[in-house]
């Protein structure tokens, strides 16, 4: 069975492909068949971020037009056999991708015994978002400690309810999982953000993690690897809890709490 | 690839369909009446399905233009999409505008009488006019829910979404968004709500936005209800 998950938040730049090229690598690092596919046509950037963009010969849409076969189109990743990415056009626009299309490629990818699709979705709420969501098992909403992040989560969780597959065909519905990212809790203390508990008092969902604002999100992306693989940043750490968590592993939650100084460490805390 | 992909399936499904009772014939008036309903949730009627109801109307021996009532609602934005109590000529007047009919079967209101035993239902989706609507999931914002009846919900209410009624609302859990009970003018309509920050709550139409609720009345069980035309707020204890 293929598990599709797509990676969505409504508002833009809260995360969405960072976090698609780190879980996609952590899933597949466990072992486990994974494909991850840029929807974001026009504006790809997935490519960057995993390291491959100068073996990118054929896109989604060349797939979806009959140009190009999807095996001609999937990029082996190159730190981990079991990954591959299927990118986005750079030179279309968006209405060139099609329910049908999408779902077909789908389909070919259950029948290779992909064990996990991961769905790097655009931001909005436009055919591009609505397409990268349509067939998903999983949702992993990503969210900002910010008021119109969780706003704009919470219209995209709306949208998951009514506008999926799995919605329309009266099925089981979409599982929803909150993944809140660049967080900070220095800033939270100060009042700047809002809290863990703020944020899942409104949007009322599952955290599956807390990814906090780091550096090593930007120096991966730099050298085209997914964070995931810098094991001992925090940002990557915090992305393999995500994994092991969604695999079914039950670890405690880290990087809600501010790292104790000096100070804090000789004279603890509160 | 499966070698047989499904082309289509028919299904049979129970949806909620807001009912619009018209009482008099007096187009003008039905217009004003409308324009003022709209106003007061323009996103809840938008592109909104309707099943409009002259039974009430041919009792009082009206009749009404059907074709010139179902310009006024897709004037405001509103879809028509069955008739109700019509008789013969307007359920006609309907088919001719494409408009399915449906025969009046409020099952739960009227008492067990011979004649509802007569009525011969109909392969439509089933409109359920009376029974209570449960929500247990989110009400996230962006979407509405519209129930004939009572409506319960167990989930929280976001931010930007809106729940209508046209009897009691009870929210077992936080409102954040917009609810309006006895949409349908019943003024003894209630809110009942364990933690109440909406952005705006009304009672047949008579409603007050989030400025004017006082910031204390979250985080508790309250009631909302009518007197004369001011909504009161009443802690439950
Ligand atoms: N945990 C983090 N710490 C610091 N910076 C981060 C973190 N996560 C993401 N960023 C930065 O935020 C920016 C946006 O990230 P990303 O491209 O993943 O977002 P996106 O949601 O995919 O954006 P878009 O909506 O444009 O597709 C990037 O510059 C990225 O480096
Ligand atoms: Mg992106």
């Amino acid at each position: 069975m293929t598990r599709i998950i797509v990676v969505t938040s409504g508002k833009g730049g809260v995360g969405k492909t960072t976090t698609s090229a780190a879980i996609a690598m952590g899933v597949a690092q466990k072992g486990h068949k994974t494909a991850v596919i840029d929807f974001d046509v026009g504006l790809r950037n997935l490519d960057l971020i995993m390291g491959c963009e100068r073996r990118v010969v054929y896109d989604i849409v060349n797939v979806i037009y009959g140009e190009a076969t999807l095996n001609q189109a999937l990029i082996r990743d190159k730190h981990c056999e079991q990954l591959y990415i299927l990118p986005a056009s750079q030179t279309r626009d968006k209405d060139a991708l099609s329910q049908e299309g999408v779902g077909q490629i789908l389909e070919e990818l259950a029948a290779k015994d992909f064990e996990y699709v991961v769905c790097d979705s655009p931001a909005g709420i436009e055919k591009g978002a609505h397409l990268a969501m349509y067939f998903a098992d999983d949702a992993f909403v990503v969210t900002n400690p910010e008021v119109a992040s969780v706003r704009d989560s919470d219209r995209m969780l709306g949208i998951l309810s009514s506008k999926s597959r799995r919605a329309e065909q009266g099925l089981e519905p979409i599982k929803e999982y909150l993944l809140l990212t660049r967080y900070s809790p220095e800033r939270v203390r100060i009042g700047e953000m809002l809290s863990v508990a703020d944020v899942q008092d409104i949007l009322s969902l599952h955290l599956l993690g807390v990814i906090p604002e780091s550096k090593s999100v930007l120096t991966a992306s730099n050298s085209g690897m997914p964070v995931i693989l810098d094991e001992k940043s925090d940002a990557g750490q915090a992305y393999a809890d995500i994994v092991a968590r969604y695999l079914g592993e039950d670890k405690p939650h880290r990087f809600i709490e501010e790292k104790k100084g000096l100070f804090g460490k000789f004279f603890g805390s509160k | 690839m499966p070698n047989n992909p499904p082309i289509l399936e028919f299904k049979s499904g129970s949806f909620s369909v807001p009912i619009l009772v018209l009482f008099t014939d007096d187009l003008k008036a039905i217009k004003q009446q409308l324009q003022e309903k709209v106003d007061l949730a323009p996103e809840f009627f938008k592109k909104s399905p309707l099943i409009f109801d002259v039974q009430k109307l041919n009792k009082q021996g009206h009749s009404v233009d059907i074709s010139a009532l179902v310009d006024i609602m897709r004037q405001f934005g509103l879809l028509p999409t069955g008739i109700r109590g019509g008789n013969a000529q307007q359920n006609k007047e309907a088919l001719e505008l494409l408009i399915p009919v449906y025969s009046v079967h409020t099952s739960t209101t009227l008492p067990d009488t011979q004649k509802q035993k007569i009525v011969i239902p109909e392969p439509v989706a089933d409109i359920n006019t009376t029974a209570t609507t449960l929500i247990t999931r989110p009400v996230r914002s962006g979407q509405r829910i519209y129930a004939s009846g009572d409506l319960v919900v167990l989930a929280p209410v976001s931010a930007g979404a809106e729940i209508m009624s046209e009897g009691n609302i009870h929210i077992y859990n936080t409102l954040r968004g917009r609810a309006l009970a006895g949409v349908q003018g019943n003024a003894d309509a209630r809110i009942f709500c364990s933690d109440l920050q909406a952005e705006l709550i009304s009672i047949a139409g008579n409603y007050k936005i989030s400025e004017a609720i006082s910031s204390n009345v979250g985080k508790k069980s309250v009631q909302v209800y009518l007197q004369g035309h001011t909504l009161i707020i009443q802690d439950i204890v």
